[in-house]
């Protein structure tokens, strides 16, 4: 009885919760005027129920094995399952340039699912061990190379969205130690590309503008001092670079406008000549107050100079036409309703045509005439938006935003570092899931073919994220026994 | 495990991080879906093919059924930008017979939107249209090449008979101007140009269905939209049956070959016109089909204009056919009486004016006067309409004498069912006080218009339609082409008795000077063209005019006791109203009261078919 007390109802429900709704909305998905029924197995949606049945059937016997078999099986369950991607490569058939899926007759299954809870079972296991510290550098290299080496796999079977989840797992490792200015750096890293790219041209005339340097020149400063801020904790020096910025930004703009010159302003000098005196004061502080926060700072900013012009100049110069169209299309630079935006089109009419409450369920013209590609699979949260309006996304986020939540919750009340780093594996993975699948559909991150959680058609998807939820908490169920 | 707070406290920046983006996205969401509208309307872009059902246009028959104007099947071929992939441009150009640069330009010109304003990839584009059935026959069978490229079957008119392009008009694709001033059309729609297409538009066009039908991403149709509950059916036009004699028609354009002028025939009874023409005239058919606007200009061009409809447009000075009236009035008034000799002195003298006459020194009462046609008479008579007593002053009675010509149906537009009707001119004691700068002008300044030249200008309709009044000894009906409508009724205006202001008792003594013109009058001139066995009433006419040689006119009724047939023939450059008026008017009489002309004037009937006065016109001079 008291598994039953320690067992999370709360997001077992919320599974069930949104796997029904999924159901449902596959069933949306593939209606087609034929009037069919939603437990017809022979249409996805009756075939999503019996892959549903077999999870409760997966759950019972997840639940069952004990906790100590996990952690201690798990090398064996990981590299299993990295042999079994390794034969996939070899033996899958093409389907649309893919090598990712096995057949057992008229059964299919995509091994590389299943990758995921074994490697947050491996890296959990490799922090269980004795005496392992995440910031000696050689342990991390190894948590690397287990995340790294599925990936490498996967990325070989040509489902290069599947591989990019075990990237999710940096969040684990901020959590567990990892310097926090990883996380800056790649935001940093983010936030320059997409400005210095996305206003590259300008999208009235078409024509090459240096626009999006000067935007990123002029936000530089800002970083530079929100790092000073935060990371060398000193906020005097911090309010000191913001504020002289500022400053700068506007003297030049009113002299510019209300000073009659003949001048030739160029914006990006005041750009430029800030974030570089703001990098020199950067080492400046360094030499006064002898302090190693400051060089960081300093290179950081220097680096980030570098890293624009170097963005510019790659992407310019070295992208190949079809790279650069992807990149221009995803900006919103550039318009291609037929090829590679089609399907970020179509998604976005469908979920926009639904208004508020949506058109009705079976009701969504988008949905039922099939204009939106792989809707009951990675778009399936089109139908969702179309039929069930802003009301319905917003819930379907919210169900999502709680379950992730609550596995942070769960993750952080485990007494084993094992289960701490597994649950943070989970949340991970889900949040990635997510944010990417939700993300794409709704044109602010590159289509990235990986599923909705629960919600997407596919047994080896359900199955998958199944096993590594109820893992979890079977885990979490055990936390009171001492293991 | 050991617990690292600083560590634990990451916890919130993960889930902080995870939060805020599901809040960046909830906004996106709330933009996407609350905000902007214009999802909607792509996604119903998307999904819904409205389809119009065109109905079949209403047909046309004469007044013995006659099937004059009918429906043939013609195809458009409309191009969705959208669905056009992998296009073998080159195929296709050859199964439509059309170069690479037509191909190209025309792709180009249906996307602009200054050219095209309603065009859109999603929705069907006209490419060519009326596509013959050969053109079609080679393009049906490889259509399923061309992606993105359909059929759309379409009515075009088919000309049974080709006579009386003026009446029967055309029909032609609606213009700009056309679906602003009626929201039914819309690009790419017929309507009714000319003739009574365009004057009965609204009954020949019948209405327009829809059909939503529902379409999926690869194009294909997946049936109608809620089981078709909101689909129209269309509602085919109604048919016309004319008034049009199409054999009187037919044999009265054959008689005008080669001149230039009108022929309109009155049922005086009814008002119905039997036969209406304008020469040159010109093969209806010319107007149907891809070729249409090309032979349009060339009509256009054409210095003779064929697409002029003279009948109703042209105005002339009437001359001679105009002096019947004069004595109506005159008679009327109490200016003459019937009895009254006016002197005719080799024509008009007063003081030193003198306006000839034909005929030598003479004497003659009002029937005479008719017969012979003299000028001086007539002279006379209006200097007596005028200085009539009963008038205070010449302003009172020329305004008596306009009010008179009104009633009779000159100076305005009768209101015949065929456009581009003119009201020729009856000029007002205001012209005239306007023209001479004065209204202390004198009858001997206006004397011309005593014999329908001067000032005065009647349409051919109008000078028959005064025939069909001096035949009904009074009253006429609007001149109209409609017999019937398919399941309705002809618009009243047609069947109410328009009263002139001469009394019928005057009528009569009319009637007698033109029943003696035929017989031993003017129109006798050139032998007895009383047709066999009808007493023909007639006057001539020889309108001189500004730009050559002398029109000539005819206006007459048969038989002169229960008149069936009222005409005007009016040939330009004809010379004497004898010459070509009176064997045409008479021949067309003959034809529709006997069915045959008799071998005594089958002379005159070659003489017509053969003859021209195309070398009478002089266009140097306009």
């Amino acid at each position: 009885m008291s598994f039953l007390r320690s067992f999370d109802w709360f997001t077992a429900i919320l599974y069930i919760i949104l796997v029904l709704f999924g159901w449902a909305t596959i069933n949306a998905a593939s209606y087609n005027f034929d009037g069919a029924s939603i437990f017809d197995f022979t249409r996805n949606s009756g075939r999503q129920l019996m892959w549903f049945g077999l999870s409760l059937f997966l759950i019972i016997v997840i639940l069952c094995i004990d906790v100590k078999t996990y952690m201690t099986y798990a090398p064996i369950v990981y590299f299993g399952l990295m042999l079994v991607l390794l034969v996939t490569i070899f033996v899958a058939p093409d389907i649309k340039g893919s090598h990712s899926w096995l057949r057992f007759g008229s059964f299919q299954i995509q091994p590389a699912e299943f990758g995921k809870f074994s490697t947050a079972l491996m890296i959990a296991w490799l922090f269980n061990t004795y005496n392992f510290k995440f910031t000696k550098p050689f342990n991390f290299l190894k948590v690397c190379v287990i995340a790294l080496l599925p990936v490498v796999l996967i990325i070989l079977q040509r489902e290069t969205g599947s591989a990019l989840v075990y990237f999710s797992l940096v969040l684990l490792f901020y959590r567990m130690g990892m310097s926090g200015i990883v996380l800056w750096a790649g935001f940093c890293a983010i936030l320059i590309f997409v400005l210095g790219v996305k206003y590259s041209v300008d999208t009235t005339t078409g024509l090459p503008s240096d626009m999006g340097v000067n935007l990123v020149l002029l936000i530089i400063p800002y970083l530079i001092s929100l790092m000073l801020a935060f990371y060398a904790k000193n906020k005097t020096v911090a309010m000191h670079v913001a504020v002289g910025a500022t400053i700068t930004y506007l003297f030049f703009e009113a002299v510019n406008h209300f000073v009659p010159h003949d001048f030739p302003w160029r914006f990006w000098w005041f750009g430029l000549t800030v974030s570089v005196v703001a990098t020199l004061y950067c080492f400046l502080l360094k030499i006064l107050h002898k302090t190693r926060d400051y060089v960081v700072v300093g290179i950081f900013s220097a680096v980030f100079i570098a890293f624009l012009y170097m963005v510019d100049y790659a992407f310019t110069h070295v992208l190949q036409d079809h790279q650069r169209t992807r990149i221009e299309v995803l900006l919103g630079i550039k318009e291609d309703p037929k090829g590679v935006g089609y399907n970020v089109i179509q998604a976005q009419i469908a979920i926009g045509s639904g208004g508020v409450t949506g058109k009705g369920y079976l009701e969504g013209t988008q949905t039922k005439l099939a204009y939106v590609p792989e809707q009951e699979t990675d778009f399936i949260f089109c139908t969702v938006g179309e039929e069930e309006g802003f009301i319905g996304c917003v819930m379907l986020l919210l169900l999502y935003g709680m379950l992730v939540l609550r596995l942070i919750y769960l993750a952080e009340r485990q007494r084993t570092v094992f289960a701490l780093v597994y649950g943070y594996c989970v949340a991970s993975i889900f949040a990635f899931h997510v944010i990417i699948n939700v993300g794409m559909v709704i044109g602010l991150v590159p289509v990235i073919g990986i599923p909705l959680p629960f919600f997407s058609y596919g047994g080896s998807g359900l199955w998958s994220f199944t096993i590594l939820l109820f893992i979890f908490l079977k885990l979490d169920a055990a936390r009171i026994n001492k293991y | 495990m050991q617990h690292n707070f600083d560590l634990e406290k990451r916890r919130f920046v993960i889930a902080g991080l995870f939060v805020v983006i599901l809040l960046i996205y909830t906004c996106r969401l709330f933009y996407l879906q609350v905000i902007e509208e214009k999802y909607k309307a792509m996604a119903n872009d998307n999904a819904f093919l409205t389809q119009t059902m065109y109905p079949a246009r209403g047909q046309i028959y004469d007044r013995k059924g006659v099937l004059l104007v009918t429906n043939e099947p013609a195809y458009d071929l409309m191009v969705t930008m959208r669905n056009v992939k992998n296009l073998d441009t080159l195929d296709l150009c050859k199964t439509l017979n059309i170069t690479r640069e037509v191909f190209d330009q025309r792709m180009k010109d249906i996307k602009n939107r200054a050219k095209n304003p309603g065009y859109s990839s999603y929705t069907q584009q006209t490419f060519a249209t009326q596509l013959s059935g050969k053109d079609y026959g080679a393009l049906q069978p490889r259509l399923y090449k061309y992606a993105g490229f359909e059929i759309r079957p379409r009515t075009i008119r088919q000309y049974k008979i080709p006579i009386a392009p003026h009446i029967l008009g055309t029909i032609r694709e609606v213009n700009k101007k056309d679906i602003e001033r009626d929201s039914y059309y819309q690009s790419g729609d017929y309507t009714g140009d000319l003739g009574v297409e365009k004057s009965y538009e609204s009954y020949l066009r019948g209405r327009k269905g829809k059909q939503i039908l529902l379409r999926d991403a690869h194009g294909r149709i997946k049936g109608h939209f809620e089981d078709g509950r909101y689909d129209i059916s269309p509602i085919p036009g109604r048919d016309l049956t004319l008034s049009i004699d199409a054999d009187l028609q037919a044999y009265a354009e054959s008689l005008m070959v080669n001149k230039v002028g009108a022929v309109v025939a009155i049922q005086p009874s009814t008002g119905e016109i039997l036969c209406m023409v304008s020469s040159p005239t010109f093969d209806p058919r010319l107007l149907v089909g891809r070729q249409r606007g090309r032979n349009y200009r060339a009509l256009s061009a054409n210095p003779y204009r064929p697409l002029y409809d003279r009948a109703v447009s042209a105005t002339y000075p009437p001359g001679s056919t105009f002096k019947p009236t004069q004595g109506l009035i005159g008679l009327q008034d109490g200016a003459i009486t019937p009895q009254t000799v006016l002197h005719c002195n080799g024509g008009f003298r007063m003081g030193n004016f003198r306006m000839g006459c034909h005929d030598g020194v003479a004497a003659w009462t009002i029937v005479p006067a008719i017969a012979t046609s003299c000028n001086g008479y007539f002279g006379w008579c209006l200097v007596n309409i005028l200085n009539n007593k009963k008038y205070k002053s010449i302003q009172e009675s020329i305004t008596a004498w306009k009010d008179y010509m009104v009633s009779m149906g000159y100076g305005y537009r009768l209101g015949v069912d065929v456009p581009g009707e003119s009201r020729g001119l009856i000029p007002n004691a205001q012209y005239y006080n306007k023209a001479f700068r004065t209204e202390k002008w004198k009858p001997i300044n206006i004397i011309s218009i005593s014999i329908g030249q001067g000032e005065i200008l009647a349409t051919p309709l109008q000078i028959a339609n005064l025939a069909a009044t001096i035949a009904n000894r009074g009253h006429y009906y609007v001149p109209h082409v409609i017999h019937s409508i398919q399941d309705t009724i002809v618009p009243d205006t047609f069947r109410i008795q328009q009263r002139t202001l001469i009394d019928r008792k005057w009528y009569d003594w009319i009637v007698e000077g033109m029943r003696q013109a035929a017989v031993n009058g003017t129109v006798r001139r050139t032998g007895n063209m009383d047709p066999e066995g009808i007493e023909l009433c007639g006057k001539t006419g020889t309108a001189q005019n500004p730009h050559g040689k002398d029109h000539s006119v005819f206006m007459g009724f048969a038989p002169k006791d229960d008149p069936q047939i009222a005409i005007c023939c009016f040939v330009e450059n004809g010379g004497f109203g004898a010459t070509f008026g009176v064997p045409i008017g008479t021949l067309v009489i003959e034809k529709y009261l006997n069915g045959v002309i008799s071998d005594r004037r089958r002379y005159l009937e070659d003489n017509m078919l053969n003859s021209s006065t195309l070398g009478n016109m002089n266009f140097m001079k306009r």
